[in-house]
């Protein structure tokens, strides 16, 4: 099948590629950008291994063709540490002992760093609705939304201290 | 003079040894999306290999046809059976001493089964010259339940076996027949169920269900022809047994295969096995001479590769009317699918499905097994559990609560009762296991306490009372659970997979400035060996936590094990990684008493130094001996500080615990809400509690999952009905309910360091603790036993049948 030229913005840089248009955002992150945080684990949108923030969206990239990814702002889990080091989100899974397998790891803080824009003081029950698009087989999520909570604090007494 | 200053606290706390919660080493490269899973994995060069599948459940080939499939552009070949049998690659022999076609040899025997392999440059024309191989078939009758496939008249499944009245396990009774495993004194177990004060007699089933790991199976195989070498990255929990494996079915000597386990994600027993897809890829690289990867889609993970459970469990419980439990008999129709690949030592057909006396002191006892082939997928393996140990535990804390009702009595009461008692360990049960160590007594009367169980049984009563009342249409039940598991295979004097004893081993090279690199024969899929086996080496050997390296799953450089699955690490390798590190501590302090000029005698092991008795100030710290191992000829000791251990473990560990689900569920939508849920784990000694209660809250989704809804259903026509996410339930964190964790600990006398193992107890306990609760629920309208899972639609169909809905 014919490629096309597809132009996308991914961790503030500017990139290009050739890709089918059919071909999954995902595919292309992995394969033709080499960025393999993302993970596949259903191909069905269901398990949220995936997530990557598209256009200040959490969208699972397993079902996201390329042609829809033309000029897109992405931001992958290799984006997500700033130029100080890692994430407060990355920080308190590890300090929560919010993953164990990994796999799901990268899907669940990329949603998370959605989830605490849109509601930065969530209530336990709200993490846990907002992160219903993230399956994990490994933690029984407790401690993940223990990190959650715990990073929302903490990002926000950043604020609070910065203002 | 030597510096003194940190205290000896100070010391142990710096080693972030044994009992620490140490933060992860592994969470930096994942938490960052560094992490690298076998997808990940990119060659200069690599092609891809996927498969044709059947969509019929039974069924003979009449034809395949290629030719448009091989004209898609960058497709490169399709295997068929016929292509691999001048290999002798076209079937492979399984785990369980069965065979399985690798590539469909004439028929099909289950829906999904591996047809052809095709290659190509890349996965979307992979995926478009796949759906364009054409394959024709005649349809044969088809075959999901085990009781009919044991018929005269059913269907015979494997022709390849007609004719054979023995198999590896025995007799075949049947042309559907696996084998007969029996356990236990059967005339004795009848006698006592003639003679007993009560006896409670039931089915009990539970259901077919799949570990289905986030990361689904898959491999990467390069054949280098230049130096013969065959590398394979893959996601294995069995690393050595793969290369020994791919060395008998390929003439390929082991020193010329290197297997790699890289990051997995997620196992809990899926990747046990060894799948057609392996063989394929190592084929296809032979053939064209370039790496070939093979990854499954999640739809290919959950009809074909390894199912776990499918057991019918016919039972019989006998008790004088006291409550003393005084016989048990189970028999179980075990369906196996459409070839036998369980995963179990080979001596166990049925795994350790005799534990299913459970706790209890039960002085006789009969279990046999039948294993039978169907037309479903082939697997059996242990689902985040030992061998069969969740079956077990499920069966025998079914029938309490069976009996309880029979006998009228509390069934919390009923468990006390008939508990083996503390100063029974070692016990010798009826079965034939003996159990190393434990105090249920204690363990059970916390968890009582912790959820105030007779006020729970008070509001239930008055919930009773408001629901006849017409006041609520919500129940409430308290599932109670405990269970004993048996972990940790084990003994090599009756445990093998394969002919490979079930020892596992560890490596350990002290570098000269006193840090550290181990080995081990296991792999970790989450578990986080590289934190918790550093740290208990750093208790060993006295060289912090932070200096050990772990490097596991690359047969090049890990010393042989036989991996991890069934709480196998902690139990085997755990107690190999000690052993080995007291012999680094026993080399140590020869070279410490070389330097201190004293007899080896006249010292004594501080925490990270060794000190002569009596003389404090006099010492030499690890950091110092190991600089001396490689600075000194020190006379009558070579050079160098390294040691290795394979360990054979003199028997089992047989971890315990208490668990109990309140839950509160509605008659007329089925919803069943879980109030609370409260675990207490005794897995002896506690290596890290963080990783514990972590590896807790895991299992206990686990069993939540398949407890309320997750399960592998087949229609008559052998479709298989939950082969996606969206009909194949995984919780999410939504109803993920909230656990509550609790510990005792009663150490292993035999372990080294009296570890037991812990990542499978939650699923073992969880899964009877859930379904109790429902059944405790309707207990009181009548109910005694209905089959998981209990999902919405099954809980509205109990109260249904039960009348409630009038």
């Amino acid at each position: 099948m014919a490629k096309m030229h597809l132009t996308m913005t991914v961790n503030g840089k500017a990139v290009e590629t050739l890709a089918e248009p059919r071909e999954l955002l995902v595919h292309v992150l992995r394969e033709r950008l080499n960025l393999t945080g993302a993970h596949i684990g259903c191909e069905t949108s269901h398990c949220g291994a995936c997530t990557v923030d598209f256009n200040g969206k959490s969208v699972k990239s397993c079902t996201v063709f390329a042609a829809q990814a033309q000029g897109a702002q992405i931001t992958t889990i290799e984006g997500i540490a700033g130029p100080d080091g890692m994430h407060v989100l990355q920080q308190s899974f590890r300090e929560h002992h919010g993953l164990q397998c990994g796999y799901c790891t990268p899907g669940m803080i990329t949603r998370a760093y959605r989830l605490l824009q849109e509601n930065p003081t969530p209530t336990e029950a709200e993490v846990r609705f907002g992160m219903a698009g993230n399956l994990c087989r490994c933690t029984g999520y407790q401690n993940i939304v223990k990190a959650i909570l715990a990073a929302a604090t903490e990002m926000n007494s950043a604020k609070e201290a910065a203002q | 003079m030597n510096d003194q200053s940190p205290t000896h606290d100070e010391r142990v706390a710096g080693l972030k040894g044994l009992g620490t919660s140490r933060k992860r080493v592994e969470d930096a490269r994942f938490t960052q999306g560094k992490g690298n899973y076998v997808d990940d994995i990119k060659m200069p060069g690599m092609i891809y290999g996927d498969f044709v599948r059947s969509q019929y459940a039974h069924a003979r080939i009449t034809s395949v046809n290629t030719a448009a499939a091989l004209a898609v552009p960058g497709v490169i070949a399709v295997l068929q059976a016929a292509d691999l049998a001048p290999l002798g690659l076209h079937w492979m022999p399984t785990l369980a001493g069965d065979k399985q076609m690798v590539l469909a040899d004439g028929k099909v025997l289950f829906q999904g089964q591996e047809i052809a392999f095709v290659v190509a440059e890349d996965r979307y024309a992979l995926a478009d010259a796949i759906e364009l191989v054409d394959v024709d078939y005649e349809a044969l009758e088809v075959v999901t339940d085990p009781f009919k496939a044991l018929e005269p008249g059913a269907p015979v499944l494997r022709e390849d076996l007609a004719g054979q009245t023995k198999g590896p396990h025995g007799e075949r009774i049947h042309h559907n027949h696996i084998f007969r495993w029996e356990v236990g004194d059967a005339p004795a177990t009848d006698a006592v169920m003639a003679g007993a004060d009560v006896v409670a007699e039931e089915m009990v089933y539970y259901h077919r269900t799949h570990p289905c790991p986030l990361e689904t199976c898959g491999c990467v195989a390069s054949m280098d022809k230049i130096n013969g070498k065959l590398t394979m990255w893959g996601t294995f929990q069995a690393p050595h047994v793969v290369r020994t494996v791919a060395s008998l079915l390929s003439g390929i000597p082991e020193s010329s295969i290197r297997i790699v386990s890289p990051d997995i994600g997620g196992g809990f027993g899926n990747k046990v096995g060894v799948y057609p897809g392996y063989v394929c890829s190592i084929v296809a690289s032979i053939v064209t001479g370039r790496p070939v990867k093979w990854i499954e889609d999640r739809m290919d993970n959950l009809m074909a590769t390894a199912f776990a459970r499918d057991y019918w469990m016919q039972g019989k419980i006998a008790a004088t009317k006291e409550g003393k439990i005084t016989g048990l008999w189970c028999h179980v129709t075990a369906d196996h699918g459409a070839f036998d690949s369980c995963a179990d030592p080979t001596k166990f057909p049925a795994g350790f499905f005799s534990i299913c006396t459970g706790s209890y002191d039960i002085p006789v006892a009969y279990v046999g097994v039948d294993g039978v082939y169907t037309n479903k997928a082939p697997g059996g393996v242990a689902y985040r559990c030992s061998f069969r140990v969740t079956e077990a535990a499920y069966f025998i804390e079914r029938m309490i609560e069976v009996l309880a009702i029979k006998l009228g009595m509390d069934s919390a009461e009923l468990r006390r009762i008939n508990f083996i008692r503390k100063e029974q360990f070692p016990y010798q049960s009826a079965l034939g296991w003996e159990y190393d160590s434990g105090d249920y007594h204690t363990a059970w009367d916390k968890a009582l306490n912790a959820v105030g169980y007779d006020a729970l049984r008070t509001e239930q009563t008055q919930r009773v009372a408001d629901f006849k009342a017409g006041k609520t249409r919500k129940l409430m039940g308290v599932g109670l659970s405990f269970f004993t598991e048996i972990v940790g295979a084990g003994p090599v004097k009756n445990c093998d997979i394969l002919g490979m004893g079930m020892f596992d081993s560890c490596e350990i090279r002290i570098h000269p400035t006193g840090s550290a690199l181990a080995r081990l024969g296991t792999i970790s899929q989450g578990q986080g060996h590289a934190t918790t086996f550093a740290q208990i080496l750093a208790t060993e050997i006295g060289i912090s936590a932070d200096l050990i390296t772990i490097e596991e799953g690359d047969t090049d450089t890990a010393p042989y094990g036989l991996g991890t699955y069934g709480s196998r690490s902690t139990p085997v390798a755990g107690a190999a990684t000690a052993m080995a590190g007291r012999k680094i501590r026993a080399k140590a302090q020869m070279i410490a008493a070389y330097l201190l000029e004293v007899h080896d005698n006249d010292l004594e092991w501080d925490v990270d130094r060794f000190v002569v008795k009596g003389v404090p100030e006099r010492f030499k710290t690890m950091k110092e001996i190991a600089y001396a191992a490689y600075n000194q000829a020190i006379p009558g000791l070579e050079p160098g500080l390294e040691a290795v251990s394979y360990y054979d473990p003199p028997n089992m560990t047989y971890p315990f615990g208490a668990y109990i689900c309140v839950m509160d569920v509605d008659v007329d939508t089925g919803v069943a809400d879980i109030r609370s849920f409260y675990a207490l784990d005794d897995c002896g000694t506690r290596i890290n509690p963080m990783i514990i209660e972590g590896q807790v809250h895991g299992g206990a989704t686990e069993a939540f999952a398949i407890a309320m809804g997750q399960e592998i259903a087949y229609d008559e026509m052998g479709n298989c009905k939950n082969a996606t996410l969206m009909d194949f339930f995984l919780p999410t964190a939504w109803e993920t309910p909230h656990f509550t964790t609790d510990f005792t600990e009663t150490p292993s006398p035999h372990h080294p360091i009296g570890a037991k193992g812990v990542g499978e107890s939650p699923n073992v306990g969880g899964v009877p603790a859930f379904s109790n609760a429902v059944h405790d629920a309707f207990r009181p309208f009548g109910l005694t036993q209905s089959h998981m899972p209990h999902d919405h639609w099954r809980i509205w169909r109990i109260a249904e049948q039960l009348g409630l809905h009038a």
